[in-house]
């Protein structure tokens, strides 16, 4: 099937799976990655499928050497993903992660901006429904934060769009750079997707609140379509070099002291795309190549580790690093594939991570920014040490919880077992992976500086993990809640806005004691006028109604003889 | 030959239809005589529509006598545009109606229902083909004085109320049409509208001319239901049997628009009619209050089809809008959104009458839980919603588009401010009842229970053109441009 997008595919999967029953949706499920992923691979190098609506010249469908490895990258994101959650009996959770990966790839593959944006909004409103499929009222709260937050980026989007349409009379979605009110609204709207810092809480609010299959899905698509389309639209924009580099530390701090482990992704999630954000912010080959790069394995470990933690939450029904420990023993499988997770997101030579970071690394000097690779080369450390080290650590290790369970059923091992087997693969033979990235790659991962800078860092990191844990220095695993900068708009916010509505609770009452309260007395005229009853609504008595045309036909005489 | 007799038999095949139902009178003869009539009437306009397009205008004078003596039809694109809507909504609606009609009014009266639906389909055919003045009346009477037999026989009983003040407004109107011809009968002594046109710009100066074009205006803006003159259209369309509701909402108030056009436009000339004479302020002033109050009124009302009532009231509030504007622009969105409303207000009155069947009401009280008795009733409102709210992919979308770009165009913001003001409000109306339908608690008795095929297919069917011409826009925008352009290039 030639040209045929891949996300109409999904989309027409979804609507099918809403329908069918439980074998054949799992069937189909199964099915539709590997269809559309080998018709993705038939299609030329360089397809563009445009048309003309009122006007405007769309340009819906766009296959070149960027959207195609995002392209790729979804599709595996998306099987691994549907293999992991093939045994839930949620039809919601099935649909909604058809039709949020079928908006993953209608963003990526979109030539303008205007089919950037209906994706960008279809990408919010399909996921929210893994949040809320937790049922639960906190999942309830933070999916429609998250749904909130999403579409204020997708409005942004739209009126950049826009201006740069009033602008340059094109919506082609090229390089925009971050010139004029358009350009700088894109930026922001890129920006909430990708998590920059301060706008960073919709992930870390919603994402450990998705169902344990969710979370899979959620942490493969939307932060990677923002790093794409800032990859697209905003590479060699300096000031990404320092939002990325803020980004790779300040979750650091937050990682190690928080106890819901998801939550813990969630922010090494934040802190993986700033590596991506830095070499975006580069623009140089090397740095293009090594943050996309990142993006493709990230897509995979970081799925892996999710994964690892979805099935003890769903073994176990925890999350906290203080309920769990010790599951070693009753989950050896799953303990084994999340520590090649780990190793891969901490960068471990001969696992993904460690032939794409450096990348972004190397180039970072390169560019003579001696400071930012200090920084990266913090994070780095600080990566090995919550997600390398801290997530098996507490979950299958450390003290016994006295949990004793099973391996997770079948199809989420070898969701995991596939995600693992790539991230080795990769590690060892990245010559693959970089065959497909945007430039040609003359670079070699595996040279003498290159491992020793990393293992030696790694060491000293796993010693000072110890070293921390011997002492007692250690931050221990609690309850308790960390103030993030949502508490401006979770805490302060409200709190002012009661403040408001009591103040002006208050007023209102005064005046209603003086006379009538205004609100009451504005919302009561328009009911008089407006109102089931009221002066507009009602039935009039004929005569009144020739009195209207009476007074129309005056009105209408006098101004004609003016 | 039968090509050339295309504008006799466009009014003759109902008229002589209509007769014949009388004779008949018994429903099922009498449906399928109307049935055939519309589709007749159907084809023949189409066939009009065609060769009006490829070929220019149609002149045919009844009866073999010329043009200043006897009653000439003329057809332009306009005309075969208006009539094309009229008959093919009647076709459509009439197809729903059987079933609805058999459960609405009584066996012995459903023979005379069916001769008043006949007449006031030739009445509304007779108006949109006419060149001639008086004879444009004469139709105008028929369909008014059916109309008021067909909502009368609403099985409410306000419905008898709401005829006879229908009666009263609409004879008012009409006779304030009459007068405004006369006038300007006296003034040329011709009917005819093109002789007409020749003859007014020496005596437009008049006091009489001037005088009749208030008595015009204010009878059509009567009839049109334009913001004040609105009052009876509200409990004639809520009152009256489901199938009236329909196809008067699609095709009345879309004549009398065409009427007003006639005279502005062809009659009386731009010039005069827009520029001379404050109407363009006046069709702006109230047809904004027509979009913003009667929208917000339709917020409140419990009752679904006084509420698309008075969402019809807001529609002809866009409609003078683009008039107002002056422009061809504006005047093409008028016309796109004359076949548009037709299109989205028909799909959404038979949805309800499809609802009214079944549970015998349209109170937005009783609908908890239809969009899962009802799915397929409940989706043809939903896209008809959808479209009266202007979403895009809609054919709402496509004419408030153009009415937004004329009025950016002509530099008018605040019409725009409008225009967006009502879709808003629209959504809160069209909301009200989705939320009720399909997020309220259900009663207990939750089985599906659907309308009947003969009422679902019409629904869909109008449905579909909802979102069809919503992304085929060549057809109708096209049509409606060349319609404009004709309206400002020549007299009629």
């Amino acid at each position: 099937m030639p040209e045929f997008p891949p996300f109409a595919l999904f989309y027409l999967a979804a609507l099918a799976a809403a329908v069918l029953p439980r074998v054949p949706r799992q069937v189909l499920m199964l099915a539709v990655p590997v269809v559309s992923c080998a018709a993705l691979l038939q299609l030329p190098a360089d397809l563009l499928v445009s048309m003309a609506i009122l006007d405007l010249q769309l340009e819906p469908f766009r296959v070149d050497r960027l959207s195609r490895l995002f392209g790729i990258l979804f599709h595996i994101g998306a099987f691994i993903g549907i293999v992991f959650s093939l045994h839930t009996r949620d039809r919601t959770q099935h649909v909604a992660a058809l039709a949020y990966a079928g908006s993953a790839f209608g963003a990526v593959f979109a030539g303008d901006l205007l089919t950037l944006f209906v994706f960008w909004e279809m990408l919010a409103v399909s996921s929210v429904f893994l949040i809320f499929a937790s049922r639960t009222e906190r999942s309830y709260g933070a999916g429609m934060r998250y749904l909130v937050i999403q579409v204020i980026s997708g409005v942004l989007l739209l009126a950049g769009a826009l201006i740069l349409y009033g602008q340059s009379g094109s919506l082609r979605f090229e390089h925009i750079g971050l010139t004029g009110a358009g350009g700088t609204l894109i930026f922001l709207a890129f920006g909430i997707k990708c998590a920059f810092p301060l706008l960073h809480n919709w992930l870390t609010d919603a994402y450990p609140e998705a169902t344990p299959t969710g979370t899979v899905f959620l942490s493969a698509f939307t932060t990677k379509v923002a790093v794409y389309a800032l990859a697209r639209g905003f590479a060699g924009t300096e000031a990404l070099v320092y939002i990325g580099a803020v980004m790779t530390c300040f979750p650091i701090f937050y990682a190690v002291i928080e106890n819901d482990l998801r939550r813990v992704l969630a922010y090494s999630m934040i802190n993986q795309i700033g590596f991506m954000v830095v070499g975006i912010g580069l623009g140089t080959a090397l740095a293009i190549n090594g943050a996309i790069a990142h993006a493709f394995n990230d897509v995979i470990f970081k799925g892996l580790l999710m994964m690892s933690m979805g099935a003890v939450l769903h073994m176990t029904g925890r999350m906290n690093g203080s309920e769990l420990g010790g599951l070693y023993k009753s989950m050896p499988v799953t303990t084994a594939l999340c520590i090649v997770g780990a190793a891969s997101i901490s960068a471990f030579p001969l696992f993904s991570g460690f032939v794409s970071k450096s990348m972004v690394m190397v180039a970072v000097l390169e560019e003579g920014h001696p400071f930012v690779w200090l920084a990266l080369l913090f994070a780095s450390a600080g990566v090995f040490h919550h997600a390398g080290i801290k997530i098996p650590f507490f979950a299958f290790f450390a003290h016994d919880s006295g949990i004793r369970t099973r391996e997770p059923p079948a199809n989420m091992l070898i969701a995991m077992g596939i995600a693992a087997t790539l991230c080795i693969g990769i590690g060892v033979w990245p010559w693959v992976l970089y065959d497909l990235l945007p430039f040609t790659v003359n670079y070699t991962p595996f040279d003498g500086s290159h491992i020793l800078a990393q293992i030696q860092l790694l060491v000293f990191s796993a010693a000072a993990f110890a070293w921390l844990k011997v002492a007692g220095i250690y931050p221990p695993e609690l309850h308790s809640t960390n103030i993030d900068v949502e508490w401006l708009y979770r805490r302060l916010a409200p709190r002012w806005a009661l403040k408001t509505v009591t103040v002006s609770h208050r007023t209102a009452q005064a005046a209603s004691q003086a006379g009538k309260g205004l609100g009451r007395n504005l919302m009561r005229l328009v009911l008089h006028h407006y109102g089931p009853e009221g002066t507009l609504a009602r039935a009039w008595p004929t005569g009144s109604m020739v009195l209207w045309v009476a007074v129309l036909l005056a009105a209408s005489l006098v101004l004609y003889y003016l | 030959m039968i090509n050339g007799q295309l504008p006799a038999l466009q009014v003759v095949v109902p008229l002589i239809a209509a007769a014949l139902c009388l004779v008949l009178s018994r429903p099922g003869a009498a449906w399928l005589i109307t049935f055939a009539a519309s589709v007749v009437s159907m084809l023949v306009s189409l066939l009009m529509l065609e060769e009006v397009l490829q070929s220019g205008v149609i002149d045919y004078a009844f009866g073999g006598w010329a043009a200043p003596f006897g009653i000439a039809y003329r057809v332009d694109i306009v005309n075969a545009y208006v009539l094309m809507i009229v008959s093919t909504i009647s076709t459509v609606v009439s197809v729903f109606a059987r079933v609805s009609v058999a459960s609405e009014i009584e066996t012995h009266n459903q023979g005379f229902f069916y001769t008043a639906w006949l007449l006031c389909l030739t009445g509304l055919l007779g108006i949109a083909i006419t060149g001639d003045a008086f004879n444009l009346f004469v139709f105008l009477e028929i369909s008014s004085l059916s109309s008021y037999v067909l909502i009368a026989m609403g099985s409410d009983r306000r419905a008898l109320t709401a005829a006879y003040q229908y009666l009263i407004m609409g004879t008012i109107g009409a006779t304030f049409i009459l007068i405004g011809v006369g006038l300007l009968y006296a003034l040329t002594g011709t009917l005819n509208m093109l002789d007409l046109a020749a003859r007014l710009p020496e005596v437009a100066d008049s006091r009489t001319a001037r005088t009749g074009f208030a008595f015009l205006t204010v009878g059509l803006g009567l009839k049109i239901a334009l913001f004040p003159l609105h009052l009876w259209l509200p409990n004639a369309y809520a009152y009256a049997p489901s199938a009236v509701s329909a196809f008067l909402a699609a095709t009345a108030t879309k004549v009398a628009v065409y009427v007003l056009l006639r005279f502005v436009f062809s009659v009386f000339g731009v010039e005069f009619a827009l520029g001379a004479m404050p109407l363009a302020l006046g069709l702006a002033v109230l047809g904004s209050i027509a979009v913003l109050s009667a929208s917000t009124v339709a917020i409140f009302q419990q009752n679904l089809k006084r509420m698309l009532a008075y969402s019809s009231v807001a529609q002809v509030g866009y409609l003078a809008l683009g008039v107002s504007l002056a422009t061809p622009a504006g005047l093409t969105a008028t016309l796109l959104h004359l076949f548009n409303h037709a299109l989205m207000k028909g799909a959404l009155f038979v949805a309800l009458g499809c609802i009214a069947w079944r549970i015998g009401s349209s109170r937005l009280e009783d609908f908890a839980g239809l969009g899962y008795r009802m799915p397929w009733t409940m989706g043809v409102f939903v896209v008809g919603g959808l479209s009266l709210i202007g979403i895009p992919l809609t054919a709402g979308f496509i004419s408030k588009w153009y009415l937004v770009l004329a009025a950016l165009d002509k530099g008018w913001w605040p019409v725009t401010v409008v225009i967006i003001a009502g879709s808003l409000l629209a959504v809160i109306y069209i909301w009200r009842v989705v939320e009720s339908a399909y997020l309220a608690d259900p009663p207990a008795q939750t089985a599906k229970a659907e309308a009947p095929a003969s009422m679902l297919i019409p629904a869909w069917l109008l449905a579909i053109a909802n979102l069809y011409f919503g992304s085929h826009t060549d057809l109708s925008v096209g049509i409606a441009a060349r319609a404009a352009a004709g309206l400002f290039g020549a007299a009629p």
